[in-house]
């Protein structure tokens, strides 16, 4: 999985440890963020043919391409569905969360 | 030594060649007009080596130049009146964002009516965006300062953009014999620019203009507002470096003439500070004793040198060529604000004229000293008085 590590943040204790303008490092994740999901998508790796059109429409940007198949990444993943919505071979299925 | 017969404008472009900028953004409007049509004449001949955007407006224009600072590069534009309102949205942007631009602003006065000739209601419009503020006298000095300002807006520890005010017409519109210095002199003065922090980096990527809500917005505020004070060392050095460099010293923030034992002090602004040093002469050939002070800088504003210029003086006058609609002008209150906390608090008076570009003569700034020394030995006198009008109030 190729994304920002989740980095611990820690508040500045003085003005001159607040950034020079209104800036930040990007790629700075400081917590995962996925708790409103209750679907989640499940890629079927034998169906599917990396055609990356999941890849493409995620909003997120959670699906990692740079393995062999196709990766979600479940941390950042909101379940819209919009994945399994697009794949033209219904090879992502949304799957109830359980609780 | 090089020197020209060239107007304000164009001692403005012949400064910003000189810097080098990288990008120019602009759109014309009157009085600035030529200043932008010389820088494009001048990237034309291949003399000034930057990318000139022809923008659709004067927003654009800044937020251009906001996107140029933004990756590192040096920026300029150019506004006036409407055009420096209409901006105004991306002003408080690039001064959040810290990124060193510097902008010229060919003081004009603000509609209705309307008027294309100079006072300066624009820039004190915009005196809260977090701009530093200079005001400059002459020609010459608008070029020199074209050269400061970045140095100045781009030092480590200030990286606040800079609006440069010249008079409209008075100086943008007059020409004088202006001392072009060398692009090698320049090139030692000025290093190139060296953004790191706040700069968009492929290589090490930064969120810009991010958000910061209740719980840390204020600390943000606090950084701008705390930068923007210490600024004034950093305005006083490059002047001073200016001055060995180039043989021109402007005083940083202010300049003082015959101020040392003067009773009555009239602080001025921009171009009428020469007519006011003539006056000024006259009456101390009368043995008055006054003096004038250019404030050159509103922001940062000058707080502890200025009780120091104006020591004992039992008046001071200010002559502001605003009104802040239902006070007094711009530069009165931002002065009285300093003179309250003085020891000795001098009384203080305000002369408003110049509006539209109405004249300030001699005598008008005669009649000022006159009755702020009236003042000085207790006869009383109107506190905010109109220089130069046609009829009775």
């Amino acid at each position: 999985m190729n994304r920002p590590k989740v980095k611990q943040w820690q508040e500045p204790k003085t003005i001159d440890q607040y950034p020079m303008g209104s800036t930040c490092d990007s790629d700075h994740l400081v917590s995962i963020n996925a708790g409103w999901r209750t679907f989640k998508p499940v890629i079927d790796h034998d169906k599917c043919v990396m055609c990356l059109r999941c890849f493409l429409v995620c909003p997120d940007g959670v699906i990692d391409k740079s393995g062999d198949k196709l990766e979600i990444d479940y941390d950042y993943c909101k379940g819209c569905g919009i994945c399994a919505h697009e794949c033209k071979i219904k090879c992502i299925e949304m799957e109830k969360e359980e609780k | 030594m090089n020197k020209k017969f060239i107007s304000g404008n164009d001692a403005v472009a012949e400064g910003v060649r000189l810097a080098r900028p990288h990008v120019i953004s602009a759109y014309p409007i009157t009085p600035q007009t030529i200043t932008v049509e010389r820088l494009s004449e001048m990237v034309e001949d291949g003399s000034l080596k930057a990318e000139y955007m022809h923008v659709e407006s004067e927003h654009t224009a800044l937020a251009a130049a906001i996107g140029v600072s933004s990756v590192g590069a040096r920026a300029f534009t150019a506004t006036s009146s409407q055009g420096l309102l209409y901006m105004a949205e991306n002003l408080p942007y690039a001064s959040g964002a810290r990124l060193p631009i510097v902008m010229m602003n060919a003081n004009r006065a603000i509609a209705t009516p309307w008027n294309i000739y100079g006072d300066q209601m624009d820039s004190m419009f915009l005196l809260n965006s977090g701009w530093i503020q200079v005001y400059v006298e002459d020609a010459q000095e608008a070029l020199d300062m074209m050269i400061q300002a970045y140095k100045i807006a781009e030092h480590k520890n200030v990286m606040i953009p800079i609006m440069v005010n010249l008079d409209g017409f008075v100086l943008t519109h007059t020409y004088e014999l202006v001392e072009i210095p060398s692009q090698v002199d320049v090139d030692e003065f000025l290093p190139p620019i060296n953004m790191t922090e706040q700069k968009m980096d492929l290589e090490n990527p930064k969120s810009l203009c991010i958000s910061a809500g209740n719980d840390f917005n204020f600390e943000f505020k606090i950084k701008q507002e705390r930068d923007l004070h210490s600024s004034i060392s950093i305005i006083e050095s490059v002047d001073n470096e200016f001055g060995d460099k180039f043989g021109r010293y402007y005083n940083g923030l202010m300049d003082t003439y015959r101020c040392e034992d003067a009773e009555a002090i009239l602080i001025t602004t921009g171009s009428v500070t020469g007519t006011a040093r003539i006056v000024v002469d006259q009456l101390r050939k009368e043995g008055k004793k006054v003096g004038v002070l250019k404030l050159r800088y509103l922001r940062p504003f000058p707080i502890d040198r200025l009780k120091t210029e104006i020591g004992n003086a039992k008046v001071v006058g200010v002559i502001d060529k605003n009104i802040s609609f239902g006070y007094e002008g711009t530069v009165f209150t931002n002065v009285n604000s300093t003179l309250v906390n003085m020891q000795n608090s001098p009384k203080s008076m305000n002369f408003i004229g110049g509006l539209g570009g109405r004249d300030i003569t001699k005598n008008n700034i005669k009649n000022a000293f006159e009755s702020m020394i009236k003042m000085s030995v207790g006869e009383e006198q109107e506190r905010i008085q109109y220089m130069n009008v046609r009829c009775e109030k």
